[in-house]
């Protein structure tokens, strides 16, 4: 396990490789002068000069790019123009943010979600399960920014219970840190937990029907228990996949949650510096969830591992027989 | 005291589905004594399993149910046991194996904890107790280097070796009565004479009845003291295992025996030799439920249903030929036409 652990990560730096450059090349591909498009319209010729000559826009593509991987291996993200600031600072500073409203959001469709699921698989078929059902297909269809929207309109503004913008820090206490956290997180939490509870309920009908929840039943154990551990475990493994997609989502920065409540997060970080033209933002952020995405998708493997004994060490993902 | 471990009678299992009932099991009546071996045979189909699930009261429901019958054991109706004393039964006085041993271990916990979680579920041991018992059991059924093995996963187990897990698992209770639904079916022929002598010594080990269920009338008579045969949901012939041996009266019987003959000849597992299948069970039959390929059918066979009678001591049949005082002609080889 450990030799799997470590191998793997090192079978992530060529993955990350191959993400920058691309993010490299599509960034040169955009249509146009960087440059003059972030100096805008009535920018001077010389201007635009002296912001080409500064980014090194002025020089062969291939210097441009030895720079660029030079300056990544030192772990130089680039420094944004607009911000005045270098890149990793400004990812340092909202990355939190982002984390704090996803793990809320993860944990809070994780909770609701799954045991909704498995208890909807476990009552098949019944009143209980069909109101799971639709709840959950609501959820999937479910207009974020609408929902947003409504839930500061009747809490926030009705009710007054909850702030509708901002972001609560710990210094303000924790009790308002909460308050501004819950709207966000509930908005940001619905449809992964509609799906959690979907992609629950079918793999744990398709585990249930399986000869060894009858074995587990003959044994005499009591439902709670076979379901809970006999059939969970074995359910696990798409639930995880499903998991992996929406951390990486969530931590590559939620836009819509984030713009609704005014959330200090990566989403608003990327959108404001497209606002903006910063392109150095831009590449710099993308490339950071790119990392991000791979990283996920690891301990994701590594927990197909521990859930699944009959994954492969020598492939990543074995087959299950 | 009596030697009677098992009684069941008139039991009765249908399934429920939105346009029909299909009346699995109806009617089946059996008596089992201590350290006795009882055979059901069967066609597949013909509610082998659906009886022994019902035995554990596993029927699922829905859409399934227990709906008439008596289930005697030790004296206690097993259908008026709460869930919960029904669970204390469950793997510690009543424990079943399955025909395909590749699906029933779960993939995902050691073989270890799998045979101590049965234990554990029924006796007050610590963890260290239950997995030195379970070592134990892993080595009476024949698993070489147990200490090792209880740590490894079923993925890592022959179709054979996850079968003496089975019954492992099934035996640590110590039960009074095993249920084998077919546990050599999925198994090569090597292999599955080792589960049967493995069955058979461990009987005489812990002293437990087997109720033994088979397709393979050889198996019965390897192994069997009684046998039931059970067509389409009913029991057509019973005894005990000498006098169906030497004396068979059913024609479904007639037709298994010959289909024995034929699987041996051709080398063909479960090869059929009664033309056409079995019928419907979701539609009422008046008559004998075999009619349809009963070679001897007459008239009277569509339209009344033969009733179990004992023909002659210990052995039943339910044919309108066969009776005390009239028997069939049975014709040689006549399922080949
Ligand atoms: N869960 C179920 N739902 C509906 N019908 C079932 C179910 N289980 C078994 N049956 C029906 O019961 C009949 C007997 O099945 P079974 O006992 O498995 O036969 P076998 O003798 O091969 O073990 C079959 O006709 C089958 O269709
Ligand atoms: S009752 Fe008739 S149909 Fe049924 S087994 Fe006897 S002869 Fe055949
Ligand atoms: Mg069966």
């Amino acid at each position: 396990m450990g030799t799997y652990i470590i191998r793997r990560t090192f079978d992530l730096l060529p993955t990350i490789f191959v993400v920058a450059v691309i993010v490299f090349i599509i960034t040169r591909l955009i249509p146009g002068d960087p440059a003059a498009v972030m100096l805008g319209p009535q920018a001077s010729v010389e201007d635009i000069e002296a912001l080409r000559e500064n980014l090194g826009l002025n020089d062969p593509l291939y210097i441009q790019f030895l720079q660029y991987m030079g300056n990544l291996a030192t772990g130089d993200f680039g420094t944004s123009l607009t911000y005045n600031q270098p890149i990793v600072n400004l990812i340092m500073d909202r990355f939190p943010n982002t984390l704090i409203l996803a793990v809320s959001a993860l944990i809070i469709a994780f909770m609701v979600g799954v045991p909704a699921g498995i208890i909807s698989a476990s009552k098949q078929n019944s009143l209980l399960d069909y109101s799971v059902m639709l709840v959950s297909l609501i959820g999937v269809s479910m207009p974020i920014f609408w929902l947003g929207v409504m839930l500061v309109l009747y809490f926030s503004v009705n009710l007054g219970w909850f702030p509708a913008t901002g972001m609560g820090t710990l210094d303000d206490g924790l009790i308002p840190f909460i308050k501004h956290l819950i709207l966000p997180s509930i908005t940001l939490a619905t449809i992964p937990m509609a799906t959690f509870a979907r992609i629950t309920r079918s793999s744990m009908l398709e585990v249930i029907s399986q000869d060894y929840i009858k074995t587990a039943r003959s044994k005499g154990l009591n439902e709670f228990w076979v379901i809970c551990k006999h059939a969970f475990k074995n359910a696990l493994t798409p639930l995880l996949t499903v998991l992996g997609m929406q951390i990486s989502m969530m931590l590559g920065g939620a836009v819509l949650t984030e713009t609704i409540f005014s959330w200090p997060g990566m989403g608003r970080l990327i959108v404001d510096a497209i606002d903006k033209r910063d392109f150095v933002v831009v590449q710099g952020t993308v490339l950071f969830i790119a990392v991000i995405f791979v990283v996920v998708n690891l301990l994701v493997d590594i927990m197909y591992k521990v859930v699944n004994p009959r994954v492969n060490y020598t492939t990543s993902k074995g087959g299950t027989k | 005291m009596s030697d009677l471990l098992l009684k069941v009678e008139d039991l009765e299992v249908h399934f429920r589905s939105s346009s029909s009932i299909v009346k699995a099991v109806n009617g089946v009546s059996f008596t089992l004594n201590k350290k006795e071996t009882l055979g059901i045979v069967g066609e597949s189909g013909s509610g082998k399993s659906v009886t022994a699930t019902a035995l554990l009261r596993l029927i699922p429901n829905p859409p399934g149910n227990i709906t008439g019958g008596m289930m005697l054991f030790e004296g206690t109706d097993l259908l008026s046991l709460s869930d919960k004393d029904m669970r204390s039964v469950r793997g510690n006085e009543i424990s079943m194996i399955f025909q395909d041993p590749m699906t029933s271990l779960n993939p995902v916990f050691k073989v270890g904890d799998q045979i101590m979680e049965s234990i554990r579920a029924h006796r007050k041991v610590s963890k260290k107790e239950a997995k030195a018992a379970a070592v134990d059991m892993l080595k009476l059924v024949g698993i070489p280097e147990a200490e090792k093995r209880i740590n490894m996963y079923p993925h890592e187990f022959s179709g054979g070796m996850r079968q003496r897990v089975m019954v492992a698992i099934a035996l640590a209770c110590k039960p009074k009565l095993l249920i084998a639904d077919e546990p050599t079916t999925a198994l090569d022929v090597t292999v599955q004479a080792q589960i049967l002598d493995l069955m058979r010594h461990l009987q005489d080990t812990i002293d437990t009845s087997i109720i033994m269920i088979t397709h393979d009338l050889g198996v019965v008579w390897e192994i069997c003291d009684k046998v039931i045969v059970m067509y389409a949901g009913n029991t057509v012939e019973s005894g005990s295992v000498k006098t169906i041996y030497e004396n068979p009266l059913h024609p479904y019987t007639w037709g298994l025996l010959d289909s024995q003959i034929t699987s041996e000849i051709s080398n063909e597992e479960g090869l059929s030799a009664i033309p056409g299948s079995p019928p419907d069970l979701r539609e009422e039959m008046p008559g004998c439920h075999f009619a349809d390929r009963c070679p001897y059918a007459q008239e009277i066979c569509f339209s009344a249903k033969p009733e179990m009678v004992e023909v002659e001591e210990g052995h039943s049949v339910s044919c309108h030929f066969q009776t005390k005082n009239t028997r069939l002609q049975r014709k040689e080889r006549v399922y080949h036409g």
